[in-house]
């Protein structure tokens, strides 16, 4: 069974449509990556199967009950880190532990606190607050924060997007890792098709808005752990690349035909400069 | 067809800091062939904007010369179109008055109308035609940029100047302004120099790609031709596997610079100064 679905689900903002009846259903321990352009629904989609916001028609499940609100099982990493700027990284960290394990003995809630600041490899940074942190390490603190509250379901939103190019390559290859290791059931949502393949085992494109639906999905049986610099020699990267952008540009193009006019433009007119 | 319609010799830039001077940029070595697409990639930080700067005539070079159709780059003029990562569009204007703007400064010769119809056609050619009188607030980031396409296309300019156009959109937006720019680029057959660290983007629009050094003193390390006729096809280019050689080689060369790459500027090696000091002590405290 689904550990995750939603089932024919709308959603608008005031007179914007954002998403148009998606199903989507989620197996337990599977990576599933919806790609799609900016504006086009992503973070509603996420917010949708957190709980922070509730459909205008269909339903969210997990685990066949109805989601009405945000849980423990269901952690989430924004692309703005949402960390409190008056906290450590650590305490920032151990707060969710706290939330979630208030049952646990002090000593195993600080273990716990400890063992996922550590696997982001943040030991040497714990005691600083989020202002004296790069991008980067702010976002490895988020993640250790949702990881260690032990979540069935990991959610996040393009939490690489925020991020300069090197910075995003590292924690690719770190969320490769936590992928392949945790056994965490994931549903990541970005705009980047190679941060896709080299996470998911199935790739989902959202349409360009408004009204957003899903695409065609694409499975990935590239074999774990995959390695950034080998994927350029797999024909199947090279393969499901192409057909995921031309798939998401051909939403774009096809339904305002706005780019009709170029044709007709290019032929009819040249000009040159008059001095 | 001109070989050396753009030539960037001995280019340096250094600025005088209390340690000495630091230098930025040292003997860049660049030649365009008239209607040639070159691009620069680099990490950031390594020089790369700079030298654009200079050649937009809006930095003054410390050492060497820019030459462009025969004639010395001493300032900013009409004849080099400049897109920036942002647009920088006046946001009281629509965009057809955006574009509008320059082509008045330009084509001041033509009749109104005239002018009307050289701005509405370029944003007709980035897929701007039913948007000419929204103002940039109404537009989406990624019609904002198009504007900027068109804006320095519509001045018909000599040469183009690209410093990373696209690096503040999503990566799928930046797909499809490509695309834009590369209609464009075909259509007006302009000489292009484009700095980006984006990896595919150089491939996909240029004839060369030039791979910068990582800064202080940073220079041309190494030249690409990119092998691929055009009209190029996305599509079909996407699926070759030589492009995934090419990337895979300018993303090793950039991962070796990373790892080599020297103290960074803002910590100079001998800090002697006083004032240095003296500044430091007084943050710390």
């Amino acid at each position: 069974m689904a550990i995750l679905a939603l089932h024919d689900v709308s959603k608008s903002y005031g007179s914007t449509h954002v998403l148009s009846q998606i199903s989507l259903s989620v197996e337990a321990g599977e990576v599933v990556v919806i790609v799609g352009f900016s504006g086009a629904g992503k973070s509603t989609l996420i917010s949708l199967l957190a709980g922070l916001d509730q459909p205008d028609s269909g339903r969210v499940s997990f685990r066949g009950k109805p989601v009405r609100a945000p849980g423990p099982e269901r952690g989430v990493v924004f692309q703005n880190y949402s960390l409190l700027p008056w906290l450590t990284a650590f305490e920032n960290v151990e707060l969710a532990v706290e939330q979630v394990f208030s049952h646990w003995p002090k000593a195993k809630r600080l273990a716990q606190t400890e063992r996922f600041i550590g696997m982001v490899g943040l030991e040497h940074a714990r005691d600083r607050k989020p202002a004296q942190l790069s991008g980067g390490m702010r976002q490895r603190v988020a993640l250790a924060r949702a990881l260690a509250a032990d979540p069935e379901v990991l959610l996040m939103d393009e939490p690489l997007s925020a991020l300069d190019a090197l910075t995003r390559a590292t924690l690719q290859d770190g969320l490769e890792r936590i992928a392949r290791t945790s056994g965490k059931t994931i549903v990541l949502v970005t705009n980047d098709v190679d941060e896709a393949i080299l996470l998911a085992d199935r790739i989902i494109p959202l349409s360009a808005g408004p009204a957003a639906t899903l695409g065609p999905e694409f499975l990935i049986s590239i074999p774990r752990p995959r390695e950034r610099r080998a994927l350029n020699h797999s024909p199947e990267f090279r393969r499901v690349r192409t057909q995921v952008v031309d798939y998401l540009l051909s939403t774009k193009r096809a339904p305002s035909a706005e780019r009709a006019p170029l044709a007709a433009a290019l032929s009819a007119i040249t000009l040159e400069p008059s001095t | 067809m001109n070989q050396k319609y753009l030539e960037i010799s001995q280019l340096g830039k250094s600025f005088p800091t209390p340690t000495g001077p630091a230098i930025i940029v040292k003997d860049f070595n660049l030649v365009l062939a008239e209607g040639e697409f070159v691009s620069v990639i680099g990490h950031s930080g390594c020089g790369k904007s700079t030298v654009l700067s200079i050649v937009a005539g809006l930095t003054e070079s410390s050492d060497g010369a820019v030459i462009l159709a025969g004639k010395e780059v001493l300032e900013a003029g009409p004849d080099r179109g400049v897109v920036f990562q942002a647009p920088c569009l006046l946001a009281w204007l629509s965009a057809l008055d955006n574009v509008k703007l320059g082509v008045d400064q330009v084509f001041g010769k033509k009749t109104n109308k005239e002018r009307i119809a050289i701005a509405s056609h370029y944003l007709a050619l980035v897929g701007l035609g039913d948007a000419l009188h929204k103002r940039p607030a109404e537009l989406s980031a990624g019609m904002r940029q198009r504007v900027g396409l068109a804006r320095a296309f519509a001045l018909s300019p000599r040469l183009l100047l690209l410093d990373e156009p696209f690096g503040m959109l999503d990566s799928l937006t930046r797909i499809e302004l490509q695309d834009v720019l590369l209609e464009l680029w075909a259509h007006d057959k302009k000489t292009a120099l484009m700095v980006t660290h984006d990896v595919d983007e150089a491939v996909f629009l240029s004839d060369r790609v030039v791979m910068m050094t990582s800064g202080p003193e940073a220079h041309v390390g190494e030249i690409l031709q990119v092998p691929f006729a055009r009209p190029r096809n996305r599509h079909q280019l996407m699926e070759s596997p030589e492009l995934y050689e090419l990337r895979e080689h300018l993303v090793g060369f950039l991962e070796d610079q990373a790892h080599s790459s020297p103290p960074s500027l803002s910590a100079p090696k001998a800090r002697r100064s006083s004032f240095w000091d003296l500044l430091r002590s007084r943050t710390v405290g």
